[in-house]
């Protein structure tokens, strides 16, 4: 039986800096998972290396694992254990005492706001809380870098928010957190910086600002008109403004693509009036803009 | 017949260069770990060993909260044999066949091999069974695999909890095998280093065979797995009669060598009840050693395989 050969990742250069919170952006299979499984030992990689703290991932796997914390995308808490038994032992495995294992679990419970549901099984735990016990289960020994698998995947909006203040907490650690998301929302409001990467490439990198300025993220005017005639004149002088892109006729109306709105909506409702303006849609600029420009399609497709 | 001899010595040969190669990863491994300065040394050696105590543990933990069925799964099927086979059916009428074929020394013949089955039995139920759970749709292993150890480590430290569980299982047939039977059991454990390695031996074996088992077959399938491989083993192991009785059935004499549960029971045989016949003690200690490598290299590749991608 042979084995398909997939490439998922084709040359990803990425360097993270201590204590900050990086985001890995791209649609499903665009090899975010993969880069994690390299990164945390779970995956070989037919070339390539990674170094944390200057020890080479893909050599000293055993030496590496102290330095790095997983959450992976679905629920792996272990299910013969209680809630604090999962974090006392995750403790022991990485050497504890006990008496440092127990206080260690309890300094967590707490921080987490677990400790009413310390003795309950996994099972028993709603989506959001077993990814709370796997955030403080990942950082109960203190590594360098936390990866963060998807975190939100499956998890209710209310628990997104409480599992994105439990991330935003790590920022007092010192903690470095490598993330991947297919969610705009959480790639723009936790990522310090972050790589927009697709078929195994990146596209891109820098933080959320940069990458919406310097890649030209631009602002959608959408106008919808009662007449569309003699609008040639209109669409030259707009083409002629430096902080227009494009401007063109459509079917219903007018399209404009532009970098930031400031003089020139009024202009634009100005000088559509004429032509029986009954409709205006702005698109602000945002990562999703970006994302569409850089890759042509869509995050959630 | 050349061919033959050709092959299996090539087979063997194969199988050695295995276990050296790992011997050489092994020792490129602490070569690593020892390379630092003497500090690091002991700090290094310190958690490597505080981790798998730590993955013992939590099997610990978790096997004290299910101690009462523990002790019914090993108990109840020795309790049973003895019970029907030496008390029951030796008190009925004289003439009962069952007890005839059986004979006046049924017991003394079973106790070593009902031992080899307790051994087995909890090897697979120690291994097999959780592992081919945790590896399933709830990946449970995860955490213990991000162990600050190397992965060949989280495996053998779930041989070793398994073992551990079935020396106890076959330690606990003892008693019974003392009060149940009608007719006494002569049990005659001199060689008490002898009987020690081969129960360390067999309970490793029977781990390595739940390793592979654990990491090789589908979830799914684990249940027929039971009917297809552990029972026919366990049947054909010289568990219910000596080796040596095999001597009217020359071909199934030879087939039955290629069971590792035949060391087993023959093992047992040699060092608890020696009066009755048994292979060599050196040709068991060998075979058991043998089996145990060649079990556990298998199922340690089976466990990289899934836990790696």
């Amino acid at each position: 039986m042979a084995k398909q050969r997939v490439v998922a990742l084709e040359g990803i250069d990425l360097e993270l800096k201590q204590g900050e919170i990086f985001g890995l952006l791209g649609p499903n299979g665009a090899g975010k998972t993969t880069t994690i499984s390299i990164a945390t030992t779970r995956a070989l990689p037919t070339s390539g290396n990674v170094r944390i703290k200057g020890i080479d991932v893909v050599k000293h796997p055993a030496h590496a694992r102290r330095l790095i914390g997983v959450v992976p995308q679905f629920n792996t808490l272990d299910r013969s254990l209680t809630v604090y038994e999962n974090l006392y032992f995750h403790c022991r495995y990485f050497g504890f005492s006990h008496a440092h294992a127990k206080s260690r679990s309890l300094e967590l419970l707490t921080q987490f706001m677990l400790s009413e549901r310390k003795d309950a099984y996994p099972p028993q735990l709603s989506g959001g809380l077993a990814q709370r016990v796997q955030i403080a289960r990942a950082i109960a020994h203190r590594p360098t870098v936390l990866f963060l698998d998807e975190p939100s995947a499956g998890l209710d909006p209310q628990s997104r928010m409480a599992m994105w203040s439990a991330v935003e907490g790590l920022r007092v650690e010192g903690i470095t957190v490598l993330l991947t998301t297919h969610y705009m929302e959480e790639a723009n409001s936790l990522s310090d910086r972050l790589a927009i990467i697709d078929y195994g490439h990146v596209l891109a990198l820098g933080s959320p600002e940069q990458l919406k300025a310097t890649l030209g993220a631009h602002a959608i005017f959408d106008l919808k008109l009662r007449s569309q005639e003699g609008l040639e004149p209109l669409v030259a002088r707009l083409k002629a403004r430096p902080d227009v892109t494009s401007a063109e006729v459509t079917a219903e109306g007018l399209r404009v693509i532009a970098a930031g709105s400031d003089g020139l909506l009024p202009e634009l409702v100005q000088a559509a009036a004429g032509h029986g303006l009954r409709d205006l849609q702005i698109t602000e600029p945002s990562l999703e803009t970006v994302f569409i420009q850089l890759t042509g399609r869509d995050l959630r497709e | 017949m050349n061919s033959l001899r050709l092959k299996i010595g090539r087979f063997l040969k194969d199988i050695l260069d295995m276990f050296l190669q790992d011997m050489g990863e092994l020792t490129r491994y602490w070569d690593h770990r020892f390379s630092g300065s003497p500090e690091s040394v002991a700090l290094e050696a310190g958690v490597f060993f505080k981790a798998f105590g730590g993955l013992f543990l939590r099997d610990l933990r978790v096997l004290t909260r299910e101690f009462l069925p523990f002790v019914l799964r090993v108990g109840m099927q020795p309790l049973l044999f003895l019970f029907v086979f030496t008390f029951i059916l030796p008190r009925m009428s004289s003439g009962n066949p069952m007890a005839v074929a059986g004979g006046a020394d049924f017991g003394t013949i079973l106790l070593p091999g009902l031992m080899a089955v307790a051994i087995m039995f909890s090897g697979i139920a120690g291994v097999a069974l959780p592992l081919s759970s945790e590896f399933g749709i709830t990946r449970e292993i995860d955490d213990r695999v991000m162990c600050p150890v190397p992965l060949w480590a989280v495996a053998l430290e779930k041989v070793c909890f398994s073992a551990m569980q079935s020396i106890v299982a076959a330690l606990l047939v003892i008693p019974m095998a003392r009060y149940i039977p009608a007719t006494p059991v002569r049990a005659d454990v001199h060689h008490w280093f002898l009987f020690a390695l081969v129960l360390v031996l067999a309970s490793l074996l029977a781990g390595s065979l739940g390793l592979v088992i654990g990491s090789t077959v589908n979830p799914k399938q684990i249940g027929l797995v039971f009917s297809i491989i552990v029972v026919p083993i366990t049947f054909l192991g010289c568990v219910y009669y000596p080796w040596a009785g095999l001597k009217t059935i020359p071909w199934l004499k030879v087939a039955v060598l290629f069971n590792p549960i035949v060391y087993i029971s023959e093992g047992l045989r040699a060092a608890v009840t020696p009066s009755i016949a048994h292979m060599p003690w050196w040709a068991i200690l060998v075979a058991l050693l043998f089996f145990t490598a060649a079990l556990g290299r298998w199922g340690l590749r089976g466990f990289m395989g899934r836990v790696l991608s």
